[in-house]
């Protein structure tokens, strides 16, 4: 084991991968940064440092420093899929998938349905997300919920530098599209790394965090710190949580959700998109339809409300999912009836 | 350059086979017996054959939802390519794509497109992969990003034709400047003044003009831009003036063409017309040359859609198929 900051742990399974397979190519926005400056190339090294050092190590060749150009740059991801490289494109932030959401959503994820299962389109398209630096509307939401619903994507969201290194190894190495998302809130975290430079964790796979028998709690990414916090408090009280980690919202690990629920009767849902159509909307729908005998209080789910992210710290407070509100969920589906 | 008999041959081969591949679907739509929306690739057959005869399996394009021509022209298979159309399981696609969604990886065939514009950052990435990989012995493959004059007003466009100029990319813009994006005149959506070419060469990149309704001239002009591109000279791109013979879509009534504007263009502007007209007057093929293959295209297009009658159709377990390699 090896301890990583979880921004390094995507720049070292890139690194890797890339010494391992000469067709992993990455390309994106400042993904070399300083090119064409008085700085010259690595001048940035990418805006999150999860690209620093690549273009040094792999030519322009393999690290390709597109302009600000995302329908470009997720078409090219594709170009590259389909003749055979592993592109690994990155959007900086998700937010932006706005721009180029035909080339993911008509293009990159249709493919090979649309083509009779004759295409292959490897590609990983990496992405920031999250709320928490006061970045207001346009650059701090959560867009898993819209590329969830679009058959022909996987969709990861790791949580622990352990998880990025163990899921980017597998986006990469698979033959599907896949959307890797990395919250900027965790860039910074730290944990234990495993050193084996084949540790690859299998999309699909839920995590139990924890296991405590009366509730069920399921999130993604930043806010299972939250969850973790809330169950503590709880504990302090004898109340048992079960806290499950996602990992992967397409595919789904239903079983592990499931398997919960009809031991605890109790879920809460916690999740950092807005609550319509969203994840915690489907996973509740998830548990009414297949754990409905097991229920024993109504599914809740824990959002942001129905609005667009705000500026002030205030507000953006108010906005978002915290432990309080995890906690108070917690105690509702255990008071109903 | 001159070519040889057989070179001629295979190109007006090809070139009536879309030709006959088309009218015949022009047909066929009216029965209903085919669904969904399809446009016709009638007029243009110089272009994708003029463009593709100079490309290998390596070489890769992308296409348009006008597309049927330079899938053919690439080298997917004809019957398959009909059963696709039909719907068949049998079909180039299994019956899951259609008309516009016609792709074959294996002849470098990327895909037709639903999206008008979109081809165009799928081909620089292509070409990235190349350049990637290096030359051949023949220089660098290239990625064809084929292209109308609706596209060419798409910011996706402009995307790719930066980003090529940026990374010199070995990627080729084929504008076939039909002069209608959809059901609207060249004249007012692109708005310059000028043409195509000219706002490709504003990017940064070396352009060519050429009759696309003249086999020749778009042959021997693509010989030059891929002598361009393949020998590491960046990207280009190339505007041919062409035909459509046909609406936007099959059923368009076409309120907006000029007064006797389908009769003039398939009597001044076929480039089959022109090209028998050529080849004959140079006596290089004999008019009995030309109505052999005619006679061998009408057999094949008859083969493929009796082919596609017959052929077996998908069933509801299919809709679950091929929407992940693994999942």
């Amino acid at each position: 084991m090896t301890k990583m900051m979880y921004r390094d742990a995507v720049l070292s399974t890139i690194m890797e991968e890339m010494a391992r397979d000469p067709d992993v190519v990455v390309l994106g926005e400042d993904v070399v940064g300083g090119m064409g400056t008085a700085g010259g190339p690595e001048a940035i090294g990418g805006i999150w440092s999860t690209s620093t050092g690549l273009y040094d190590r792999f030519g322009p060749g393999r690290v390709i420093d597109t302009p600000i150009s995302e329908s470009a740059i997720v078409g090219a991801a594709a170009g590259l899929a389909l003749s055979g490289k592993r592109p690994v494109a990155e959007l900086m932030f998700a937010d932006f998938i706005g721009v180029c959401l035909d080339q993911l959503w008509n293009q990159i994820a249709k493919f090979r349905y649309m083509f009779g299962g004759k295409s292959r389109c490897p590609a990983v398209i990496r992405m920031a997300y999250g709320a928490g630096f006061n970045a207001a509307a346009q650059h701090s939401q959560s867009v898993h919920q819209i590329l969830t619903g679009m058959p022909g994507l996987k969709v990861v969201m790791p949580a622990t530098p352990a998880d990025v290194k163990g899921l980017l190894r597998t986006a990469i190495r698979d033959d599907d599209p896949v959307i890797f998302l990395e919250h900027k809130a965790l860039y910074a975290t730290s944990g234990d790394v495993p050193d084996d430079p084949d540790f690859m964790i299998p999309f699909g796979h839920a995590r139990l965090c924890r296991a405590g028998g009366d509730v069920t709690i399921v999130s993604t990414g930043l806010l299972l710190g939250m969850c973790e916090a809330a169950a503590d408090r709880l504990a302090a009280e004898g109340i048992g949580c079960d806290v499950i980690d996602l990992r992967t919202t397409s595919p789904l690990d239903e079983e592990t959700i499931l398997d919960s629920v009809e031991v605890t009767g109790r879920l809460v849902v916690v999740d950092e998109a807005p609550p319509r159509c969203g994840l915690a909307a489907d996973l509740r729908a998830l548990v009414a339809e297949k754990a409905f005998s097991s229920l024993k209080a109504p599914p809740l789910q824990v959002t942001p409300p129905h609005t667009p992210i705000p500026f002030a710290r205030e507000l953006e407070s108010a906005y978002l999912p915290s432990v309080d509100k995890i906690e108070d969920a917690v105690r509702r589906v255990l008071a109903w009836r | 350059m001159q070519l040889s008999r057989e070179a001629l041959l295979n190109a007006y081969r090809a070139m009536k086979t879309i030709r006959e591949f088309e009218e015949r679907l022009h047909v066929e739509i009216q029965t209903g017996e085919i669904a969904g929306f399809t446009h016709l690739y009638c007029g243009q057959e110089a272009v994708a054959v003029g463009v593709c005869e100079h490309l290998g399996t390596r070489d890769r394009i992308v296409s348009t939802h006008r597309g049927h021509g330079h899938c053919l022209a690439k080298g997917c298979d004809v019957e398959g390519m009909m059963k696709e159309i039909w719907g068949s399981r049998e079909g180039l696609c299994k019956g899951k794509g259609g008309s516009m969604h016609i792709a074959d990886a294996d002849k470098g065939m990327l895909g037709a497109n639903g999206i008008v514009g979109a081809g165009a950052p799928i081909a620089v990435g292509a070409a990235l992969a190349s350049r990637a990989n290096g030359p051949g012995p023949d220089g660098l493959d290239v990625a064809i990003a084929f292209s109308g004059d609706g596209a060419c007003n798409q910011g996706t466009t402009f995307e790719a034709m930066n980003l090529a100029v940026v990374t010199q990319a070995p990627c080729i813009f084929v504008f076939e400047n039909n002069h209608y994006s959809e059901h609207t005149g060249f004249s007012y959506a692109v708005g310059t003044d000028r043409d195509i070419a000219s706002r490709a060469e504003a990017f940064g990149m070396k352009a060519w003009r050429a009759d696309g309704t003249d086999f020749f001239a778009v042959h021997e002009t693509m010989r030059e831009v891929l002598a361009h591109v393949r020998g590491g000279g960046g990207p280009a791109a190339v505007e041919f003036d062409t035909e459509r013979f046909f609406g936007h879509f099959e059923g368009d009534p076409q309120r907006y063409r000029g007064p006797g504007e389908i009769d003039r263009i398939r009597a001044e502007r076929d480039c089959l017309t022109r090209f028998r007209a050529a080849v004959t007057a140079a006596g290089l093929l004999e008019h009995s040359d030309i109505d052999a293959l005619d006679t061998q295209v009408m057999d094949t297009i008859e083969a493929a859609v009796s082919a596609a009658r017959a052929a077996a159709r998908p069933t509801a377990e299919d809709v679950l198929a091929d929407v992940y390699i693994s999942y």
